[in-house]
């Protein structure tokens, strides 16, 4: 070990009594909440840093964090045309697809008590599977490029997002209901102005959960075939080569991609759904 | 029960629904086949035809099922054709990932509850790592690991334990939370210690808990497994086989894979259920 290790560890330490004190003391303050988790991310980053530099680990195994930035800056060209072959388009037209196709099922089925009560159970035992599993079957239908990604994603986010919408139709009281149907609503009416909205908070955990499930979809059917370009590509490829570095920086491109999208998800739910009692705090 | 018949109905669809596709997808093939020797196929023809094609595009459920019973009851238990050899395999490092993965989550937890340092630091990331796509990455961790020659089973397992970590991480979290604080208070009185706090009411309270986030969680792991099974060099368990299928042209293959995946996630799932049922029962917790 050498003086970089120490320093690491010793960080460590000096960190871990910082956050203990502010936890602490100034636990409920704003900006202590933003403050501890950070310096819990940077201080990983620092151990990371040093334990690699300070046990000389090799880079084909584990790469530095400044070594990963600096190819990350290097390589942004490769890693936006990744990024967009495989996020942009893939991941993004699949989950456009797949969320539409469910929404509208679960509105379709909402109508029939019957339908609804066999889709459930059938959905909710479908999303619990490896349906990443078919990946190879509609990377064979569908082509090396990016309409077989997508085709996963549909498939991957199709039952997560209807089994929620078809729990969120379902969502309204009695009351309510009477309530529309002594205003001699339509159908029409009451599902537009009582039951989709009330379905929205299920709708986004849906979609919340989707955005995860769209991006590893994506990558994962990648590995079956692609075109010499894409995130799964590029890292099967880089392992090959041993360019850990680069693989990194596609991981950090997938981490960025990943909470961004659900970031998204949430400030969209956020404004959609300012009424309900977990969105007003 | 009152769902069984809406139930079955749905799935006597979805099976009407996939024969009229794998009708729709392997026409194609049977009429040029067709054209190539110069006949004609008449409708009763096609039908035939296009259900017992070697390498279907898509096979029809019968040709699955007769996949799937040859895998399972065909073959010897440990020959490589055997789906019971792969999913055994493949159940096995689920299972030992699950394991570590929950124990993880579940001492993580108790560390959480008890350390509001650990609360603020670790739970933002704990939370934030879910939005990341990380099985996406699990083949590339199994290629690395093989390099610096750690094989077989542990790298995969690693995998399993990732994933099954986070659900249950922050399922027992608020499960040992869940102790409303009047509860709290009488542990006070009776002066119980931290670990009496622990042991006889947040453990208790957070059975049902619990058990929900280890559903999500042995389901996890088992998606983890098979990814985990992709890469190249792999030979066995069913992600292993899926691969080879997908290699080859072997759809009937491919397909079997899946349903023998589908039948050990639903197996695994059931078993927890089962043993939540039972659990919760005695406790007096039933709902």
């Amino acid at each position: 070990m050498s003086w970089q290790a120490w320093a690491a560890i010793a960080f460590w330490i000096a960190a871990w009594a910082v956050n203990g004190t502010v936890a602490n003391r100034w636990g409920r303050r704003k900006w202590a909440r933003i403050f501890v988790p950070a310096l819990f991310g940077v201080t990983l980053l620092v151990l990371w840093q040093g334990l690699v530099k300070g046990l000389n680990v090799p880079s084909v195994i584990l790469p530095a964090p400044t070594q990963i930035a600096a190819r990350f800056a290097d390589s942004v060209p490769l890693l936006w045309g990744d990024f967009s072959q495989t996020i942009l388009k893939g991941a993004l037209g699949g989950y456009v697809i797949g969320c539409g196709a469910a929404v509208l099922t679960a509105i379709a089925v909402d109508r029939s008590p019957f339908l609804q009560r066999g889709l459930l159970p059938v959905g909710n035992f479908f999303a619990a599977l490896p349906i990443v599993g078919v990946a190879p079957i509609l990377v064979m239908w569908f082509g090396f490029d990016w309409q077989s990604k997508a085709a996963v994603v549909v498939v991957m986010v199709f039952f997560p997002v209807l089994v929620n919408m078809v729990a969120g139709l379902a969502a309204t009281d009695p009351l309510q209901r009477d309530l529309m149907k002594t205003y001699s609503a339509s159908y029409r009416d009451s599902l537009l102005r009582l039951r989709l909205p009330a379905a929205m908070p299920f709708l986004f955990n849906g979609l919340k959960i989707a955005t995860t499930l769209a991006l590893i979809g994506a990558i994962v059917a990648e590995f079956f075939g692609s075109p010499t370009r894409g995130m799964g590509f590029r890292i099967s490829t880089a392992v090959g080569q041993l360019d850990m570095a680069l693989v990194w920086s596609e991981i950090v491109v997938a981490a960025l991609a990943g909470s961004g999208f659900y970031g998204l998800m949430a400030l969209i739910e956020k404004t959609v759904t300012f009424w309900h009692p977990s969105q007003r705090g | 029960m009152r769902n069984i018949l809406p139930v079955l109905v749905v799935c006597l669809v979805i099976v009407v629904l996939w024969y009229g596709a794998a009708l729709w997808l392997n026409a194609a093939w049977v009429y040029d086949q067709a054209a190539r020797a110069g006949t004609q196929v008449g409708f009763g023809q096609l039908v035939h035809d296009t259900m017992t094609l070697p390498r279907p595009k898509l096979p029809a459920p019968h040709q699955v099922l007769g996949g799937l019973w040859d895998g399972i009851f065909g073959q010897s238990v440990t020959s490589k054709k055997s789906l019971v050899y792969h999913g055994w395999m493949t159940l096995e490092v689920t299972m030992l990932g699950f394991a570590v993965g929950t124990l993880a989550g579940l001492i993580l937890a108790i560390g959480i509850v008890h350390s509001r340092a650990m609360d603020m630091s670790v739970m933002p990331w704990a939370i934030a790592s879910q939005t990341i796509p990380v099985l996406a990455i699990a083949p590339m961790v199994i290629v690395v690991l093989a390099s610096v020659g750690l094989k077989g089973v542990i790298p995969k397992a690693l995998i399993a334990a990732y994933l099954s970590f986070f659900p249950v991480l922050v399922g027992m979290v608020k499960g040992l939370r869940a102790p409303d604080g009047l509860q709290l208070d009488l542990m006070r009185t009776y002066n119980a210690s931290r670990t009496q706090t622990l042991t006889m009411l947040r453990l208790p309270s957070s059975l049902p808990y619990l058990f929900a986030s280890l559903k999500v969680g042995v389901a996890a792991a088992l998606v983890g497994t098979i990814v985990a099974e992709l890469p190249a060099g792999a030979s066995v368990g069913l992600g292993a086989r899926l691969l080879s299928g997908s290699y080859y042209g072997q759809t009937i293959q491919i397909w079997a894979a899946l349903f023998m995946a589908a039948i050990l996630a639903a197996l695994l799932v059931a078993a927890i259920g089962i043993a939540e049922k039972v659990v919760l029962k005695r406790m007096g917790m039933a709902r």
